[in-house]
């Protein structure tokens, strides 16, 4: 947990922003289909007054519901996509208009579908990319021997990556996008899909990553521990906004997320009653409460074990998706959580 | 001008890579790629069977004989091979785009379009190259083709212009699915359709047609010009000698198309995202 929170360096403050976003927004224009023929056009903007600057160095968390703007902020970043107004600018350049030359600085990770050859060995897929990235012979090797052994990628060198499991795939994507020492690394949902067992391992790679090279590390995500855990700092972005961005502790302050209290109770009772709590849901023995997540359990579970008996407790952590939700109230999410 | 030089020395080199790793990829299942490309060079020559089918019944097409035939055929079937060797998967945009595959090849540092040109390599393709390459050896020792230089220089400039056309017409075909991220269809229509057109002598079609073929697609100037020359045939439309020679303009121009198209396409994709 700890190892997030450590403050910036001192000379971050001395630096140009590695990624410097002002004032963009991005429309896109949506066909609709309208009886046999006819179309209709309507502007939806995907992002709108995005600013904000990340330090070389830093390990941002990007997160918000689906469709909020997250993966069109990291195409502009990256030079798929234009901006609809504003200005961009990554390791020093313009991206949309420098993408090729951007490519060699950035590395890019996107966790719904792989950049690799499909067809192609890991073996093979990394000496092709070290050609195309005109990598050093002997960067390619220290890092190839790092990769390997920090990932566990031995055994799988020479499997085609069709063959991989998604896990092993997501290890496979993370040494390709990093083998040509890039400044900043997007990572789109690293660990989606993936067992508890690997996402620790990405976690460690990428905290040894970042704190070994001084990689600047950008990564949207739907799991919070991932934030937690590897992040200092966290932009949230709803609906095209930026509606927080700081310490992953204000997080938590600024919306009045709310914890869960799940209680087995030794006999069925009537929904309780308790200073703090309100109670969501009574099914047999067993009741749902939530009470603020800034508070102590404590005084609840004692207060509780006071007038019944208990069989088991246990908590809840808020998701993800409640903490933003409660952040943002005064507009409606698109997608209800999952 | 030296950045321009070096810049497209890289993309061909990236080019190659890109190839021999496809060619590589293929050999690791070298009986599949061997069916495959036996079964390329039989299947291309289903064509020139149903035009040597169409040649037991009639002694000549359209005032050309079947060995005539054989020479258009093969110099357009030709053309057709080699460009499709060097970009037949260009064709794939559309669904590159629809699977969102294609913003993989945007985030590295090589040109786009080389990317497309070399994805999925197939050698397989040799073998529509063998057979087209047969067929026209075939027609020209069969043809009593008086062999000038300027006739003998005339067979690579067929060759030669007529893959860039093709070469172009796959790239405006392509980068059509930029905007319509659909099928290739459409593309096929004018570069297999269009190759299929130019097998045969163009004397069968109306003169309106040939003015198409001419100066709209200018699929003429692939075989049917250059081989009016070799052939020492007078235009049967009476259009001016000159056209025999105009290939590397045809082909310069549409190049030149292409590129614009293909820019403006990428352009339109990364202002839309679709």
């Amino acid at each position: 947990m700890a190892a997030g929170h450590s403050p910036l360096p001192e000379h971050g403050e001395l630096t140009v922003p590695i990624i410097e976003v002002k004032g963009v927004r991005r429309d896109f224009l949506v066909r609709r289909k309208a009886g046999r023929m006819r179309r209709t056009a309507s502007v939806v903007t995907a992002v709108r007054d995005l600013d904000f600057g990340v330090e070389s160095g830093e390990m941002v968390g990007y997160i918000g519901p689906n469709g909020a703007g997250k993966s069109t902020t990291i195409k502009m970043l990256t030079g798929i996509l234009v901006p609809s107004a504003g200005q961009l600018s990554v390791a020093g350049l313009t991206p949309y208009v420098q993408r090729t030359t951007l490519a060699r600085k950035i590395g890019v990770v996107f966790g719904q579908r792989t950049t690799l050859w499909w067809d192609l060995p890991l073996r093979d897929t990394f000496d092709l990319l070290r050609r195309i990235y005109r990598v050093p012979d002997s960067r390619f090797r220290a890092n190839l021997a790092t990769f390997t052994e920090l990932l566990d990628l031995g055994p799988l060198l020479d499997t085609p990556v069709r063959q991989l499991s998604l896990g092993q795939r997501m290890r496979g994507d993370l040494a390709a996008a990093l083998l040509h020492d890039p400044e900043v690394v997007y990572l789109d949902e690293p660990t989606i899909g993936l067992d508890v067992v690997s996402k620790a391992n990405l976690r460690n790679f990428l905290r040894q990553t970042n704190r070994e090279r001084g990689t600047t590390v950008l990564l949207t995500t739907h799991d919070l521990d991932d934030i937690e855990q590897l992040c200092s700092r966290v932009m949230v972005i709803d609906s095209g906004r930026l509606v927080y961005d700081g310490g992953l502790a204000g997080l938590h302050q600024l919306g009045d997320a709310r914890r869960t209290l799940v209680v087995d109770l030794v006999e069925p009772a009537a929904a309780l009653d308790l200073p703090g709590a309100q109670t969501l849901r009574v099914e047999g023995p067993r009741q749902w409460l939530s009470f603020p997540a800034d508070a102590s359990a404590a005084p609840l579970i004692a207060a509780l074990a006071e007038r019944h008996a208990v069989a088991d407790l246990s908590i809840r952590e808020p998701d993800i998706e409640a903490v933003i939700t409660s952040i943002y109230t005064s507009a409606k999410l698109p997608k209800p959580p999952e | 001008m030296a950045s321009g030089i070096s810049a497209a020395g890289w993309n061909l080199r990236t080019y190659l890579l890109l190839a021999r790793m496809w060619i590589r990829v293929s050999m690791t299942y070298r009986a599949s790629f061997v069916t495959l490309t036996v079964g390329q060079f039989f299947i291309t020559g289903l064509d020139f069977i149903g035009i040597a089918i169409l040649f037991s019944n009639v002694d000549a097409l359209a005032g050309f004989s079947f060995s005539e035939v054989a020479f258009l055929y093969g110099g357009s079937a030709l053309c057709l091979g080699l460009a499709d060797l060097v970009l037949g998967n260009i064709e794939k945009l559309g669904t590159r785009i629809r699977m969102g595959t294609f913003d993989a090849m945007l985030v590295r540092p090589v040109s786009v379009f080389v990317q497309m040109c070399a994805d999925e390599f197939a050698l397989r393709r040799l073998g529509r190259i063998a057979q087209a390459a047969g067929v026209f050896v075939w027609s020209v020792v069969a043809l009593d083709i008086d062999w000038t230089a300027s006739r003998v220089a005339m067979v690579p400039y067929l060759v030669g212009t007529g893959t860039v056309i093709f070469l172009a017409l796959f790239t405006i075909g392509a980068a059509v699915q930029f905007w319509t991220a659909e099928s290739s269809e459409l593309s096929n229509a004018f570069t297999y359709g269009g190759s299929t057109l130019a097998q045969f002598p163009l004397s069968i079609y109306p003169r309106e047609a040939v003015k198409a073929l001419t100066f709209v697609v200018p699929l003429g100037f692939v075989n049917w010009y250059p081989s009016l020359y070799i052939l020492d045939r007078p235009d049967p439309f009476g259009f001016p000698a000159v056209l025999q020679f105009a290939g590397a303009i045809a082909a310069a121009l549409l190049s030149l198309l292409a590129a614009v198209v293909w820019r403006r396409g990428t352009r339109h994709y990364q202002s839309t995202g679709s």
